[in-house]
């Protein structure tokens, strides 16, 4: 049992929780998620982690209600318990001073991005930052993502919001302007696909992390397989970064439909 | 073989038990038959299949064996369990003491007298498979000896030192790491298990399905493990929760790794990826410890109607059997070579056939088709037949040129085996591994390549049985807890 601190909407379907985990708080890296099972007859779900306080012995997780189990997470209090939390899971980013990294995150993927871009910034890197979401009211933690970066780009679908296009017409304007070492990108995997199409044009190395189903998150059930490279491998233990250039995203997008 | 400690043959009692019938009486006995639900209803639900003998029953079989002067079924059981010291106390009626000999050698005779192959290991061995009968129903009995102990609520704990208040650590909660606890709390250990998942139990709780293995019955083993002053740590991932820095810093001095299999193993055939396409490891985790298709649980699961199981395994077994049971109206086995080469146990084979599961051997899928939707409709089979024997001693099967064939279908699971889980290996320097990933570990203590951390069971073994598992787990406790005695003496004599 997980106690919740805090507990905050971003918007209507996004809320942000801290919760009580002190072993995953100090042991989590940028990149690793956890396995959250809201109540004793839940699902296993995986969610990344956004934030952790080491001394508090908390993290932080940011949660879009997209189906019956996160909207369950989403309803719950400051007070109540999550009933599992497991973590940290997957490989943390590879972080190192690349020159110039371009994050590109779209709508709750913003969340994961942070440790990241955070942690770019620390390693020395020229940090920019492009936010996107389909409006206003969807693009989160922007104050936090200003902190750590040099420069924030934020682009909304309806131009409700900084700038009216796509995370990709952000992140071609900059590339244009300027050399890029790496982009990092989480988001919908859609967004994710065209990111990659667009940088691999650039030829611009990229990684993204990957948000498939899983089950128990920790390389035994192969519902996460994903094939990179023409390879198969499996998002909870080999990722969730990869080469976002060897990912076949348009299999991946097929298989993340619920079960109906 | 095992020290005959608490019945030996050369008892009174038991000299007086054989000559009280004689051979002939006792081999005149049919093997007793195992009550089962009926087949149409057992699909229906999720009830154990198989019913357990009534005391008469098990009293009769008992007298079936010959409490042989050189019994050869203690040598087919891996763990060398006093087969005919059991069975000799079920026949005196001291059902008590014949759990009581079962509990000197294996930590979990309930599970083992429902999931061990008998039919490969002691039965094969007993001495009417040579006079042309049945052999004794050696697993039958070895589960109502311990049903009947936890039946009657009077489990004795095993005989146990005071605690030495060193600690121990274990990862994982299968059979192997629950053997390995229950060996280390009786030498007075304090021992810590760390499960990753949510439940204890490992493949006894996400893997055998609870029509062949109730959940109750591993409880009953874990509470008395808890009551033996074992403690469980669900939800701890060892080697990311926590390092095995930590654990030495927390005052661990020995660590037994039993992480089990891993990995699911496919095919890499096309279409593999098709939505509708998955393991058996994740269809049987998600029924059995997600409780997917029960009311009030969330966890859901694709109910195919067509459904194809590839693999001769059990877990093959208990997926085309889960797929009755969760209303797929065709199930198919897909096997590439024939009935008589299926790893699986007979009785699972039996029961599948029973329930409606139909047979494609001698077939070998080569893709899978989709639908515009990325989902899968069709399977396309390749007809094999059996050449030489391989390596295996196994007849290998070769495809049979263009003979293939189409069959519609909804639901594939993959059961063609399971890599170790890299887990471990990958978070913890200094183990070794060999090329297919299992630990390298002594063949006589099961230690591992970095000291003091000892492994057994899947993760050692690549895919092997509950009975195995259980062995590893007491033989690691032993060369373990030997070392641990040892230093201790060394630094009392300093």
């Amino acid at each position: 049992m997980n106690k919740i601190l805090e507990k905050e909407y971003f918007s209507e379907k996004v809320a942000r929780l801290v919760v009580e985990a002190p072993l995953i708080a100090r042991a989590r890296k940028p990149g690793h998620f956890v396995i959250v099972i809201c109540d004793e007859k839940g699902e296993r779900i995986p969610l990344t982690i956004a934030d952790a306080d080491d001394v508090r012995g908390t993290i932080t997780l940011i949660v879009q209600a997209v189906g019956d189990s996160t909207a369950a997470i989403c309803a719950k209090n400051a007070g109540d318990c999550l009933h599992d939390v497991v973590g940290p899971l997957g490989r943390a980013t590879a972080i190192g001073h690349y020159g110039t990294v371009v994050c590109c995150g779209g709508g709750v993927g913003v969340a994961p991005l942070l440790p990241i871009l955070k942690a770019m910034k620390a390693a020395g890197n020229r940090v920019v930052s492009i936010i996107a979401a389909r409006s206003k009211d969807l693009i989160i933690l922007e104050d936090e993502v200003r902190a750590h970066s040099d420069e924030v780009v934020i682009m909304t679908d309806d131009g409700s919001y900084g700038r009216k296009g796509l995370v990709t017409n952000g992140l071609e304007e900059v590339m244009q302007r300027e050399h890029v070492d790496l982009v990092c990108t989480i988001g919908p995997a859609v967004m994710m696909k065209f990111v990659s199409l667009l940088t691999r044009k650039y030829d611009v190395p990229t990684i993204c992390s990957l948000n498939t189903i899983m089950v128990d998150g920790t390389g035994m059930c192969g519902a996460c397989r994903v094939t990179v490279g023409g390879k198969m491998r499996f998002v909870c233990v080999d990722g969730p970064e990869f080469d976002a250039h060897q990912v076949d995203f348009d299999e991946m997008i097929l298989r993340l439909k619920p079960i109906d | 073989m095992n020290a005959d400690t608490i019945s030996p043959r050369d008892a009174q009692w038991r000299e007086e038990l054989r000559k009280s019938r004689t051979a002939k009486e006792r081999t005149s006995i049919p093997r007793v038959r195992m009550g089962e639900l009926p087949p149409d209803y057992r699909i229906t639900c999720n009830e154990e299949v198989n019913r357990g003998l009534s005391m008469e029953e098990a009293v009769t079989e008992a007298q079936r064996c010959l409490d042989c002067p050189d019994p050869q079924c203690v040598t087919g059981c891996p763990v060398n369990i006093n087969i005919p010291g059991f069975i000799k106390n079920l026949e005196r009626g001291n059902f008590h003491d014949a759990a009581v000999v079962l509990k000197e050698t294996s930590a979990l005779p309930a599970v083992c007298g429902r999931v061990c192959p008998q039919e490969r290991q002691c039965e094969s061995k007993c001495i009417y498979n040579k006079m042309k009968r049945e052999p004794v129903a050696i697993g039958y009995l070895e589960r109502f000896a311990a049903d009947t102990e936890r039946i009657s609520g009077e489990i004795t704990a095993p005989s146990r030192m005071s605690g030495n208040g060193r600690k121990v650590a274990v990862v994982g909660s299968g059979p192997a790491s629950l053997s390995f606890a229950g060996e280390m709390a009786r030498r007075g250990y304090d021992v810590h298990v760390f499960e990753a998942l949510h439940e204890i139990g490992g493949v006894l709780k996400y893997g055998i399905p609870e029509f062949r293995l109730p959940n109750e019955v591993v409880d009953v083993e874990i509470r008395a493990l808890s009551e033996m002053g074992v403690k469980f740590m669900t939800d701890c991932v060892v080697g990311k929760t926590l390092g095995y820095e930590d654990l030495v810093q927390q005052g661990f001095e020995g660590l037994f790794v039993a992480s089990g299999a891993g990995l699911p193993r496919f095919m890499g055939i096309p279409g593999e990826n098709l939505v509708g396409v998955m393991s058996s490891n994740e269809y049987l985790t998600r029924v059995n410890l997600m409780g997917a298709g029960r009311p009030g649980w969330s966890t859901p699961v694709i109910r195919g109607k067509r459904v194809a199981v590839i693999g001769g395994g059990n877990t093959a077994m208990d997926s085309c059997r889960t797929a009755r049971r969760m209303g797929a109206e065709e199930v198919y086995i897909v096997y590439r070579r024939g009935e008589a080469e299926m790893p699986a146990r007979v009785e699972e084979v039996r029961h599948a056939k029973e329930e409606g599961v139909q047979f494609l051997t001698l077939f070998n899928p080569v893709e899978y088709l989709g639908d515009e939707n990325g989902r899968i409709r069709a399977m396309r089979l390749q007809r094999m037949e059996l050449g030489e024997a391989d390596a295996s001693g196994r007849r290998s099967p070769v495809p049979v040129e263009g003979d293939i064939r189409e069959i519609g279908i909804d639901q594939v699971i993959v059961s063609v085996g399971v890599s170790p889980n890299p887990l471990i290996p990958a978070s913890v320097p200094g183990l070794e591994v060999t090329r297919r990933g299992t630990l390298i570990v002594d063949d006589d203590t099961l230690e591992t390549t970095l000291p003091m951390v000892f492994a057994g069971g899947d993760i050692v073994r690549g895919g092997a049985t509950v009975i195995l598992a259980m062995g590893d787990g007491r033989k690691a406790a032993a060369a373990m807890a030997a070392k641990l005695d040892n230093k201790h003496e060394l630094a009392i004599s300093k």
